[in-house]
């Protein structure tokens, strides 16, 4: 079974991931184009990542409120909204909202280049091909990830906040005590902490793809699909093993 | 040596030019090269000389592009030795190598120029990352210098896409003299263009050798782009150099193999 196209697939990605280890934090650094790809790869998915947010946060009190006022327990909506947003929602639609978009994207434009001889010519021209694309698009996912999630969090309960007003007079302030007064430390660290490797993943996968596609336009295709179908799934993944260490170390 | 020595002629029978009694460049040493069971090079030789154009004519699939992607360190050749500028390129290390590659142009089949970047940043690229001292804050005139080179300086802030398939070669082109080259590599610089834009390319190759004073190896199968532009040329068949000779004597060549391209 070593020998199956899956197994070769995963040693060959380890591999890919092993090599931005070695490769990721030894000069030269190409910061310019960090920041560059944290521009596009965060402040760009800000738009869809607040508006998924904002319709997943209204919907989820809306929903929720019918539910909840035949058990009497109203004063619950906002904490339950909030945990279920800050503990699953926020990192997951965040996540794959980004794999979807920047994913694909990193796919497809590695891809591209790779098959119209781009990263051969950035080679030539005495740059490092993987540390400035790979390098610098990997860490701008690892590190954008997270701080959209926490912006896409602060959406979802302004969402749930609006959501409560609908059918009622809730105060903010009323409403940030009953979220804030409930959350512990131990609730908001591995949901933060998941999505860097989140981000982490979406960048790998993306960039994997794209660096290693062939067959020329049709593997460009080929290269966007399976980057967003693997990182969504690495996402699901993910999120399972991050609630089993979580659940083993006592922060649930 | 070879089954077919006859048709070679390894020196030409012209009268020698400056060229051909001056500095070797470039050596490309019995090397061989296979993919599988696919062998693209077989105890392949070539010699270029300084300010001397050598066309590598052979059949799409002949493993010319091969060639130039083993010398120029993007291949490894799996046997033989090739020695660029006086360096044996197998053995440079990563830094050795781009110091090496800054005196080496390379123009792609594709072009290769990146999508993303302006023309303004696409030859502003190589010339960022082989920085030297005595031209910092000359970028501009040195990006609108190499774009007069090629007879497009208008272009400067359109994207690729925007250009011609003529005006993307001769961008990338320019690219390549940004760091002025002492050798260029031309990987089959005509094709894909109409035969007017075609001949611009071949005056425009022959121009850079007479301003540079360069030595280019040019792959090509373009029968008129190796009139035009060759100094010598070496024929490359089932791996190895077929025949070799001026554009005049192989011409003659009464070979089978070497006819068919000539005929």
């Amino acid at each position: 079974m070593p020998g199956s196209p899956f197994f070769v697939e995963l040693r060959a990605m380890l591999g890919f991931a092993g090599r931005f280890l070695r490769e990721g934090f030894r000069p030269r650094y190409e910061w310019l184009e960090l920041v560059n790809q944290c521009y596009i790869i965060g402040y760009r998915s800000l738009p869809l990542v607040g508006i998924t947010s904002f319709i997943m946060g209204l919907v989820l009190t809306l929903r929720l409120r019918p539910t909840m006022v035949q058990f009497g327990a109203t004063s619950w909506i906002p904490v339950m909204v909030g945990l279920t947003i800050i503990q699953e929602l926020g990192p997951i639609i965040t996540g794959l909202m980004v794999a979807g978009k920047v994913g694909s994207s990193i796919g497809a434009e590695l891809g591209s280049m790779r098959v119209s001889e781009q990263i051969d010519a950035m080679e030539v021209s005495g740059t490092n091909p993987f540390k400035y694309l790979v390098v610098s698009r990997i860490l701008a996912a690892t590190l954008m990830v997270p701080i959209l999630t926490l912006l896409a969090d602060a959406v979802g309960l302004g969402a749930c906040y609006l959501g409560i007003n609908l059918q009622g007079v809730t105060s903010v302030a009323l409403f940030a005590n009953n979220i804030l007064g409930r959350l512990t430390f131990g609730q908001v660290l591995p949901a933060v902490a998941k999505t860097f490797f989140f981000g982490f993943a979406i960048g790998l996968i993306g960039c994997y793809k794209g660096y290693n596609a062939a067959k020329g336009t049709e593997g460009v295709g080929v290269a966007a699909n399976s980057a967003v179908v693997l990182s969504s799934l690495m996402i699901f993944l993910l999120d399972l093993v991050a609630v089993g260490v979580s659940t083993a170390f006592g922060f649930i | 040596m070879l089954p077919m020595s006859p048709v070679t002629s390894p020196a030409p029978a012209a009268p020698p030019t400056p060229a051909s009694v001056i500095e070797v460049v470039l050596t490309v040493a019995g090397i061989s090269k296979s993919f599988g069971e696919n062998h693209v090079l077989q105890d392949f030789s070539l010699t270029l000389h300084r300010g001397e154009n050598m066309v590598v004519l052979g059949k799409s699939g002949s493993g010319k592009s091969v060639l130039v992607k083993c010398i120029i360190g993007l291949l490894a050749p799996d046997a033989g030795t090739i020695t660029v500028l006086g360096q044996y390129v197998a053995t440079l290390d990563h830094t050795a190598l781009d110091a090496l590659r800054a005196k080496v142009g390379f123009l792609f089949q594709s072009n290769a120029l990146y999508d993303s970047m302006t023309v303004r940043e696409n030859l502003l690229f190589p010339l960022r990352r082989h920085w030297l001292a005595d031209r910092r804050g000359q970028e501009d005139q040195l990006v609108r210098q190499a774009l007069d080179d090629v007879g497009l300086p208008q272009t400067i802030d359109q994207l690729p896409a925007e250009l011609s398939g003529g005006q993307r070669k001769r961008i990338a082109l320019a690219r390549t003299l940004i760091l002025p080259p002492e050798i260029i590599l031309y990987d089959e610089p005509t094709t894909g263009l109409d035969p007017v834009t075609a001949r611009e390319i071949d005056q425009l190759i022959r121009h850079v050798q007479q301003k540079y004073h360069a030595s280019a190896l040019i792959i090509s199968h373009d029968m008129n782009c190796v009139r035009l532009t060759a100094d010598r040329v070496i024929l490359l068949a089932e791996g190895r150099c077929y025949a070799e000779g001026t554009y005049d004597e192989l011409a003659q060549n009464p070979d089978p193999t070497v006819h068919a391209f000539f005929a």
